[in-house]
C-alpha cells in the first residue's frame, strides 16, 4: 500500500515538472504567446498574470476532463469537446472574477483585470486538448495542469526581466518589440530544450 | 468598388499584415511550420474560417445583442473550426494527428476574433468576407516562408521531397526544426517585413 502511494506520488511529481519544463507550454509547444508578447514589458504584470493562468489552468482542465470523460464520452459526443472546452474556459474565468471580486478586493484589483484576457489565451485551451491525447486519471490531469500554467507563469516572468533590461537599449527599428522579444524567447527556448530528455513519460 | 476592394485586400495582407504588423495569432505559426504540408492544411483551415466567420457575424451583425457578442462570436468561429478539424480529419488523417490540437486553437486565434470584432461586427457582408480572406491569406503567406525556410534546413526536403543531391552538400540542421528554430526565424521575417514597411511608409510621406 505505502508503496503504490509512493509510486502515485513519484508520477504526480514527473508529470508536474514534465509540464512544467520538458514540455514547457510556451517554449515547447508555442501556446500563449499573444499574451507574452503583449503583456511581458513589466515583470509585476506578468506575476499578476502568471498567477492567474495557474490557477485557471488547474482549475479548467480539472473541469474539461470531467466533462469530457464523464459526459462527452458516455454520449458519443466528443465532436462538441472544442465548443464545450470554450464555453467552460470563459464559464470559469467569468466566475472566478465574481468569487474573487466578492472575497477580496485587493486580490480582484491585482488579478481580476487579467482574467478577461485569459479566455482568449490559447495556453488554456492549449492545455485542455492535449490532456486529451495522455492516458492520465484525474489527479495526474491536475498536476497537468498546475504544471502546464507553472511553466507558462516561469516563463512569462523570466522574459519580462529580460525585456526590462533591454527596452532601455537601443536597437535597430525594425526589431524592437516583438522582434527582439522572439529572439529571447528562442534562446530561452534553447536553454529549455536542454531539459528534455531529462525526464521520458 | 473594386478598386476599393482591391485596397482593402493589399492593406490587410502587407500593411497590416496580422502577423509581424499586428503580431497576433503567432502561436500557430510556430507550431506547424516545420513541415510545409502541415502548414498548408493550416493556412487553408484558418482562411476558411476567417473568411467565413467574419461573413457569418457581418451577417448577424443587425440582430446580434451588443452585450452577448463576444460569446456569439465564439460560437460562430468556433462551429466553423469544428467543420474545419473534421475535413482535415478525412482528408489528411496522418497529417490531422500531428496538428490536431492545433487547429482546434484556431478558435483561440486572435487574428479570427480580431477580425470578427474590429471589421465584420460593423461592416456589410462583402466586405467582410473581403477582410476576412485577406487577413487569412496575409497570415499564410507568413507561415509559408517560415515553412520553406525550416524544412529545408531541418529536414532537407520541401513538401516531403528531397533537395537535388543533398547527400553531398546536404548537413542536418535539427535546431531548425526544433523549437528554438521556429523562434528565430519568426523574428528574422518580422524584422525583415517591418524594416521595408518603415522604408516605403517613409518614402511614401515624402
Amino acid at each position: 500500500m505505502e508503496q503504490f502511494t509512493s509510486s502515485i506520488v513519484l508520477s504526480i511529481l514527473l508529470i508536474f515538472a514534465s509540464a512544467a519544463f520538458t514540455d514547457n507550454i510556451l517554449l515547447a509547444r508555442f501556446l500563449g504567446m499573444c499574451s507574452v508578447i503583449g503583456v511581458s514589458n513589466r515583470v509585476n504584470t506578468s506575476l499578476g498574470l502568471g498567477a492567474a493562468v495557474i490557477f485557471v489552468t488547474v482549475v479548467t482542465t480539472a473541469m474539461n476532463y470531467a466533462v469530457y470523460y464523464y459526459m462527452l464520452v458516455p454520449l458519443g459526443l466528443e465532436y462538441l469537446r472544442l465548443i464545450t472546452f470554450i464555453v467552460m474556459i470563459a464559464a470559469v474565468t467569468q466566475l472566478i472574477e465574481m468569487i474573487i471580486e466578492r472575497l477580496s478586493e485587493g486580490l480582484y484589483y491585482s488579478l481580476g483585470i487579467f482574467l478577461p484576457l485569459i479566455t482568449v489565451n490559447c495556453a488554456i485551451l492549449g492545455l485542455s486538448l492535449f490532456m486529451l491525447n495522455k492516458p492520465y486519471g484525474f489527479i495526474q490531469t491536475l498536476a497537468f495542469g498546475g504544471g502546464g500554467g507553472f511553466g507558462w507563469f516561469l516563463a512569462i516572468v523570466l522574459i519580462s526581466g529580460i525585456r526590462e533590461k533591454i527596452d532601455e537599449k537601443r536597437l535597430p527599428p525594425g526589431l524592437a518589440g516583438p522582434g527582439i522579444t522572439l529572439i529571447i524567447i528562442g534562446i530561452m527556448a534553447l536553454a529549455f530544450v536542454g531539459f528534455s530528455g531529462m525526464i521520458k513519460i | 468598388m473594386s478598386n476599393g476592394t482591391a485596397k482593402l485586400f493589399l492593406k490587410d495582407v502587407w500593411n497590416d499584415n496580422p502577423v509581424f504588423r499586428q503580431v497576433l495569432g503567432i502561436c500557430s505559426a510556430l507550431a506547424v511550420t516545420n513541415l510545409l504540408s502541415n502548414t498548408l492544411f493550416m493556412c487553408a483551415g484558418v482562411t476558411a474560417v476567417t473568411a467565413l466567420s467574419s461573413l457569418t457575424v457581418s451577417l448577424l451583425r443587425n440582430v446580434t445583442p451588443k452585450r452577448i457578442r463576444m460569446i456569439v462570436q465564439v460560437l460562430i468561429i468556433a462551429s466553423y473550426v469544428m467543420m474545419v478539424d473534421i475535413v482535415i480529419r478525412a482528408m489528411a488523417p496522418d497529417i490531422h494527428r500531428f496538428i490536431g490540437p492545433y487547429v482546434g486553437l484556431i478558435i483561440t486565434n486572435c487574428i479570427i476574433m480580431g477580425r470578427a470584432e474590429g471589421f465584420a461586427s460593423q461592416n456589410r457582408p462583402l466586405p467582410s468576407l473581403v477582410d476576412g480572406f485577406a487577413s487569412g491569406i496575409g497570415y499564410s503567406m507568413i507561415l509559408i516562408t517560415i515553412a520553406l525556410v525550416r524544412e529545408p534546413m531541418g529536414f532537407g526536403t520541401i513538401l516531403g521531397v528531397p533537395l537535388p543531391a543533398r547527400e553531398q552538400w546536404w548537413h542536418q540542421w535539427t535546431i531548425m526544426v526544433m523549437p528554438p528554430g521556429a523562434f528565430f526565424t519568426l523574428a528574422l521575417v518580422t524584422w525583415f517585413a517591418r524594416n521595408r514597411l518603415e522604408k516605403t511608409m517613409k518614402a511614401g510621406g515624402k
